[in-house]
């Protein structure tokens, strides 16, 4: 016998509860709590069957849902008028959450419906003369940048024999940093990037990294003279940029 | 100046620019023109465009004026631009109309409504420019608080944050019509 099983992948907790209220055509306001929770527990374990990483978040809701059944299933004695208010309290918190949630789960889906830029209406492609650097700062060719690269190469520390590389960064990641630093300060030296760095193999990320930022164009790489310091600044088209590195993961990055 | 030439100059200025432009600088460039005058000969130029079933249209955007596509010619557009259509997530599009109604905004409070982490989501709303820190909460650890961006707008199309769609009050959602979608409740037993 075969099982078709189609599971919508769930945002959470709360988008998961919400589908089951909406599948058992009750209000929000109202939820038949056992039933809820039986449903709940079942897509539960259907997630840790299919081997779908079941996050924190879905336990602790889970765990929510029960305590909140088998207080209603208490009898309403007088001695223990403290915890069903306590019952009342999560229950309300419950629905007063799955309402806000769905007020912008609504929010999403009309801001989804908007002509969006570049899926419904397109603009004109940026003129080819914001790429004109600044004045004063001549665009770098590689060898120049190699010949940087040397420089900081050369300055490590020679004697580190017990180098032990478990500290892994990616090129990924080192992307990230750099566009952060770039975010928060208008541009950074060359030279200050490898500042704090300590082994070859993070000087080749980073330096691979700088890279990469180059060929899909989110920075751009200067120097005021010949031989002057090297300075890295974010792209005009920076908000197109970091979008391909997003998207593309692990693709190869599209050119110019 | 003659208003037939005030609007052709500002039809230009419009093909040229690369991002929205404000009545302010069109003015300043249209030397001795009137704010009035300006803005009625966009607002001419915008029925003219949307009147002769033109494939541009005049839109009011992020605080400017843009040229962009008709969105009828939508499909024609991307088969030229080819490439992968933009896509947005849900989980992109449910953080981003929280940080829009709710901002200034911590990760933390978002993630109270979400009900889910939101870092890899705020990170990429980050380097997509869509959201930024704007400051930090006078709060231990003193937290970012993040806004939408000038890109937030134009990319939904938006004048300004006061013509985001009102958020519909707790009391007014009704529930959607239930869909057709299956969840195999039933199933558990099997696996």
């Amino acid at each position: 016998m075969t099982t078709r099983v189609q599971l919508e992948i769930f945002d959470g907790p709360l988008d998961l509860l919400l589908h089951l209220i909406k599948k058992n055509e009750v209000s929000i306001t109202d939820i038949p709590i056992a039933t809820i929770t039986e449903q709940y527990l079942a897509t539960l374990e259907v997630m840790q069957c299919l081997n779908l990483d079941v996050a924190g978040e879905f336990l602790v809701m889970a765990a929510t849902l029960v305590h909140i059944k088998s207080r209603m299933l208490l009898p309403a004695g007088g001695d223990s008028s403290e915890e069903d208010e306590d019952e009342g309290d999560s229950r309300e918190e419950l629905i007063r959450r799955l309402l806000e949630y769905q007020r912008f789960k609504d929010a999403a889906e009309q801001l989804g419906q908007r002509e969006i830029l570049a899926r419904d209406v397109f603009v004109r492609s940026g003129s080819p003369t914001e790429e004109v650097p600044v004045p004063n700062l001549r665009e770098l060719s590689v060898f120049e940048l190699l010949t940087a690269l040397r420089r900081v190469l050369e300055r490590l520390p020679k004697d580190n024999v017990h180098e032990v590389t478990l500290d892994k960064i990616t090129v990924r990641e080192k992307m990230t940093l750099l566009l952060d630093t770039l975010r928060a300060q208008s541009g950074v030296l060359f030279d200050s990037l490898f500042a704090t760095v300590k082994t070859r193999m993070e000087v080749v990320v980073t330096f691979l990294a700088m890279l990469e930022l180059v060929k899909v164009r989110a920075i751009r790489i200067f120097q005021a003279e010949l031989g002057g310091p090297i300075q890295i600044e974010a792209a005009a088209g920076m908000d197109q940029a970091p979008a391909v590195l997003v998207t593309a993961d692990g693709e190869e990055q599209h050119g110019t | 100046m003659e208003r037939e030439a005030v609007k052709s100059i500002i039809e230009s200025l419009l093909f040229v620019a690369d991002g929205p432009l404000t009545l302010q600088r069109i003015q300043e460039i249209i030397e001795g023109s009137s704010r009035e005058e300006i803005r009625s000969a966009v607002t001419e130029l915008q029925e003219e465009l949307e009147h002769n079933l033109r494939g541009l249209r005049l839109v009011e955007v992020a605080g400017g004026y843009q040229m962009r596509t008709a969105k009828s010619n939508a499909d024609w557009v991307k088969k030229f631009l080819g490439g992968r259509p933009a896509r947005m997530s849900r989980a992109t599009l449910e953080t981003l109309a929280i940080v829009a109604y709710r901002q200034p905004i911590t990760k933390a409070e978002i993630e109270a409504i979400r009900g889910v982490d939101v870092d890899g989501v705020i990170s990429t709303l980050l380097e997509r420019d869509l959201v930024r820190a704007v400051a930090r909460k006078d709060v231990p650890g003193r937290p970012f608080l993040y806004g939408t961006t000038q890109r937030f707008l134009e990319l939904f199309n938006l004048k300004d944050l006061t013509h985001l769609p009102t958020l519909k009050e707790m009391e007014e959602v009704t529930l959607p019509e239930p869909p057709g979608e299956e969840i195999p409740v039933e199933s558990t037993e099997e696996c």
